[in-house]
């Protein structure tokens, strides 16, 4: 299978602290990989490395076969990312956000793109209102249709289904489950949301204390730690490191 | 530099003025209130300021002038401090943007913000002050064209610092242009100032401007030398402003100022 994505030795310090030390995976192609692991793991610090927006201390990001250091913006046009701690300008309608962000990715046939989204992720009833206006629920769909604007190979997202209602949650994930099959489009998810993650993911890495700690298959991680689900996974690796420590 | 890129980062801005009244009036009220102000204080000058006499509106023609350059320099801090504000700031930068690109779509959009808040104050001195800012004539095609530079620039330095150090340094934007304004000699000669402060003044591109407009005003004199003055140092400091800020983004990449940047 092709590596969309690799990530070799990546680490970043901020002065003497180690935020992420020394991580290595793979994103193959049309594949969700789960990124889980407690707040302040480093999960947000190696997502910015992949995006560009921050530059690592050591290692690499290869995104199909380039160097996201040397590469940023030819490879920023494949990439797209979400996160409930960025917002879309408020005073601006849908719409208008829209077309702002689809000229941003030079993309050729906006108006045809934004209706596509619009009819997929259920925006018609309220494109011409202001942004700032919307629910949470719709403004996380407008934040997804922002995301998938520049049809990106790449998604990054981060607590894409945080703070949702049970059916825009459900609404969301199927939305996300639906686009990667039909897009070939490969995802990292890194989440909170166990169930949303054992749904949606191939593999999941674990994250803690700016290291992986254990990767594998939902399941196979399961099996291996003898727990009944992911979640129980997750509290039992997260205690023994925090033992470790 | 892709000019839709350019065209979408100034559609982000002109789609917020275009839908928001208040935010328009808020733009012209300052300028207007300002212009007025000053046109009564010139009035005042001309009729009892032997420097003055004779001359209309050298003070007005002054204040509008620095109005203009106040007017340049906040409107591209606002475009940044937009971003922040709304929480738009990391969409912005991993979307495939260069920084020259970026940069650009500033200087354009604080064009047209300036002129939104600048052109109907200075329609009004006429019928209210009888003055007219075309009297200095030509070149005050290149003094306008030097104090836009100049402003930009001052923009780009504030910008700098706001990419670097995020909301923490957004006081800094609203004081920089007072902190210049008492060494720019806007409504005074240069000698006035002490010894110091004239070396240090002659370092700005203001003292130079102005000097040029009440040399044409008050002497109907045209110092091209003023002009060639100015326009070299904004070259310079353009240039600095420019450098400074491809700096400070990768400074802002190396210390993660670019995540979660907001209020």
């Amino acid at each position: 299978m092709q590596k969309a994505v690799i990530v070799e030795n990546l680490s970043k310090n901020y002065f003497k602290k180690e935020a992420v030390k020394e991580i290595s995976f793979t994103i193959n192609e049309n594949e969700i990989l789960g990124l889980l692991g407690p707040n302040g793991c480093g999960k947000t610090t190696t997502i910015a490395m992949m995006l560009g927006l921050l530059k690592p201390s050591n290692g690499r990001v290869v995104i199909h076969g380039l160097d996201i250091e040397k590469n940023r913006i030819s490879l920023l046009h494949k990439m797209n990312f979400i996160s409930p701690y960025i917002e879309l300008p408020k005073k601006l309608s849908v719409k208008e956000n829209l077309i702002v962000y689809g000229k941003l990715y030079g993309v050729k046939f906006i108006s045809d793109r934004i209706k596509y989204l619009s009819e997929k992720l259920r925006l018609e009833e309220f494109i011409n209102k202001k942004t700032g206006e919307l629910s949470s629920g719709q403004k996380n769909r407008v934040s997804l249709a922002k995301a998938l604007i520049n049809e990106p190979s790449i998604l990054f997202l981060d607590e894409p289904t945080a703070s949702l209602d049970p059916e825009t949650g459900d609404f969301v994930r199927s939305f996300i489950e639906k686009i990667s099959r039909e897009k070939k489009m490969s995802i990292l998810l890194a989440s909170h949301n166990m169930d949303e993650v054992k749904r949606l993911c191939k593999n999941v890495l674990m994250m803690n204390n700016g290291v992986i700690i254990d990767k594998g298959t939902p399941d196979d991680l399961i099996k291996k730690h003898g727990k009944r689900n992911l979640e129980e996974v997750f509290l039992k690796l997260n205690r023994n490191n925090h033992e470790l420590k | 530099m892709s000019l839709n890129r350019i065209i979408g980062l100034f559609l982000r801005h002109f789609f917020l003025i275009k839908s928001s009244l208040p935010r328009i009036l808020d733009l012209i009220y300052w300028p207007t209130i300002q212009i007025i102000l000053w046109g009564f204080i010139s009035k005042f000058f001309t009729a009892y300021s032997d420097y003055y006499n004779n001359t209309v509106g050298v003070i007005l023609t002054c204040a509008i002038l620095y109005d203009f350059l106040f007017r340049s320099s906040i409107s591209f801090n606002m475009l940044f401090l937009e971003e922040i504000w709304s929480r738009n700031f990391t969409n912005l930068f991993i979307a495939p943007m260069r920084i020259s690109e970026i940069i650009t779509a500033l200087v354009g959009t604080a064009l047209i913000r300036t002129l939104i808040g600048l052109v109907p104050a200075i329609l009004i001195t006429s019928p209210l002050f009888g003055i007219s800012i075309l009297n200095l004539g030509i070149p005050l095609f290149f003094l306008f064209l030097s104090l836009y530079i100049f402003g930009i620039t001052l923009g780009l330095f504030v910008s700098s610092g706001l990419l670097r150090y995020g909301p923490a340094f957004e006081n800094i934007a609203w004081s920089s242009l007072f902190l210049l304004a008492p060494l720019g000699c806007i409504y005074y000669p240069i000698e006035i100032l002490p010894d110091f402060f004239q070396n240090v003044a002659r370092g700005l591109p203001l003292v130079y401007i102005f000097e040029e407009a009440r040399s044409i005003l008050v002497n109907q004199v045209v110092n091209y030398s003023n002009i060639k003055n100015a326009f070299l140092l904004n070259a310079i400091y353009l240039f600095v402003g420019i450098s400074l800020f491809y700096y400070s983004f990768s400074q802002a990449r190396k210390k993660g100022s670019l995540i979660n940047i907001g209020e």
